[in-house]
């Protein structure tokens, strides 16, 4: 990784999210009315957030430097599974985020043991 | 008791909250190849768990300054409305300087508390909430990167899944409540898949356009179905509201 890109990346990230969180609150006095735009703004976090994590969870397992193998994808599908049925039981993110976190490394550790 | 020391108290659990929250990102972005000292501050600057997951992985792409720039405005665009809502929730004779102080604490538990106020919120209590959350976030990020050293690469792997179960866990109780956030939710998972894996297609997830794409796709085309439903809605109860008219009219020319 470049040195001066990597700074100039940080410099947009600080820079670009300063500004989407100043910008209205600084200039902005009137209440938004428009339907579709706050339907828009109401949806697009999940959408963010779902688009995010699939398919990217699935190869998320893979440590830096690898290549995808059988064993981490299996895991990091595993894991997703866990993952969803604990949230859908509305457990809290820590809960989820660790529980998901073992059961990956359990299947890894299976995986490695086994196979 | 200060309205600032109030802040600060109300803002404690959320620091405990941020905590393992950027532990998880400080190993992600090590294990992406940052150092400590650079994922720190890149917490301190960006205080948004999305938006430097998103940073991480677009650097690591070598994508190109728009794309980062874009992906960074989209992934944070809750903010500019939570901003937008606070502007109706903080006092109104608020200087601008203080804006721009508490501006750099708008995150969603911060912003879901104040919202949650009774009265207008003041700067000190503002400033107050954003104190902890913002120490907590910031020192987890580091002892998560100073940490995931003493991982072997096979826990720092499984970790790194950390943060998107975090998102899953944000979603999928949403989901629960409304079908209209499931749906939307389920159509950005099947356009990202597409952007990832379709041939041809896919060359747009390089640099993370087809995550943008695919988010703005799926939030644009519930918002359309939802007004062309409140349109139609509106058409019918006009309908309605004729067929009644008519009916008590005819009603009461045969009663004649």
């Amino acid at each position: 990784m470049e040195r001066s890109y990597l700074i100039i990346c940080m410099a947009i990230m600080a820079g670009v999210t300063f500004l989407i969180r100043v910008l209205p609150l600084a200039f902005f006095k009137k209440k938004i009315e428009n339907n579709w735009v706050q339907d828009f703004f109401y949806y697009i976090p999940f959408c963010v957030l779902a688009a995010m994590t699939f398919p990217a969870v699935f190869t998320s397992t893979v440590p830096n430097g690898e290549v995808a193998s059988a064993q981490h994808i299996v895991a990091a599908v595993v894991a997703t599974q866990v993952a969803l049925v604990l949230s859908w039981r509305n457990r809290g993110l820590v809960v989820v985020a660790i529980v998901a976190v073992v059961s990956a490394i359990l299947v890894e550790a299976a995986w490695a043991f086994f196979m | 008791m200060s309205e600032f020391s109030r802040g600060i108290k109300r803002g404690m659990p959320i620091c405990l909250g941020y905590f393992p929250v950027s532990f998880t990102f400080g190993i992600l972005a090590v294990k992406l190849g940052f150092t400590p000292m650079v994922a720190t501050i890149m917490a301190l600057t960006n205080m948004a768990s999305a938006g430097q997951m998103n940073g991480v992985q677009r650097i690591v792409e070598n994508a190109t300054f728009v794309s980062l720039a874009v992906t960074t405005l989209v992934v944070n665009l809750r903010y500019m409305l939570m901003s937008f809502s606070l502007t109706q929730k903080i006092e109104r004779d608020m200087p601008w300087y203080q804006r721009v102080l508490i501006s750099l604490g708008i995150c969603d538990e911060m912003f879901v508390l104040a919202s949650m106020e009774e009265k207008d919120v003041s700067f000190a209590f503002y400033a107050g909430l954003m104190t902890m959350p913002i120490v907590g976030w910031t020192v987890g990020t580091l002892c998560g990167a100073v940490a995931s050293e003493l991982f072997t690469p096979m826990i720092q792997g499984c970790m790194g899944m950390a943060l998107y179960c975090m998102f899953i866990a944000i979603i999928v109780p949403e989901a629960r409540k409304s079908r209209k956030v499931a749906a939307v939710s389920v159509l950005a998972v099947v356009l990202s898949c597409i952007f990832t894996y379709v041939p041809y297609v896919n060359v747009l997830s390089k640099g993370g356009w087809g995550m943008i794409i695919a988010a703005i796709t799926a939030a644009a085309m519930g918002a359309t179905i939802k007004e062309v439903k409140r349109r139609r809605r509106v058409q019918h109860s006009e309908i309605d509201t004729a067929g009644r008219q008519k009916k008590d009219y005819t009603n009461t020319i045969s009663h004649l």
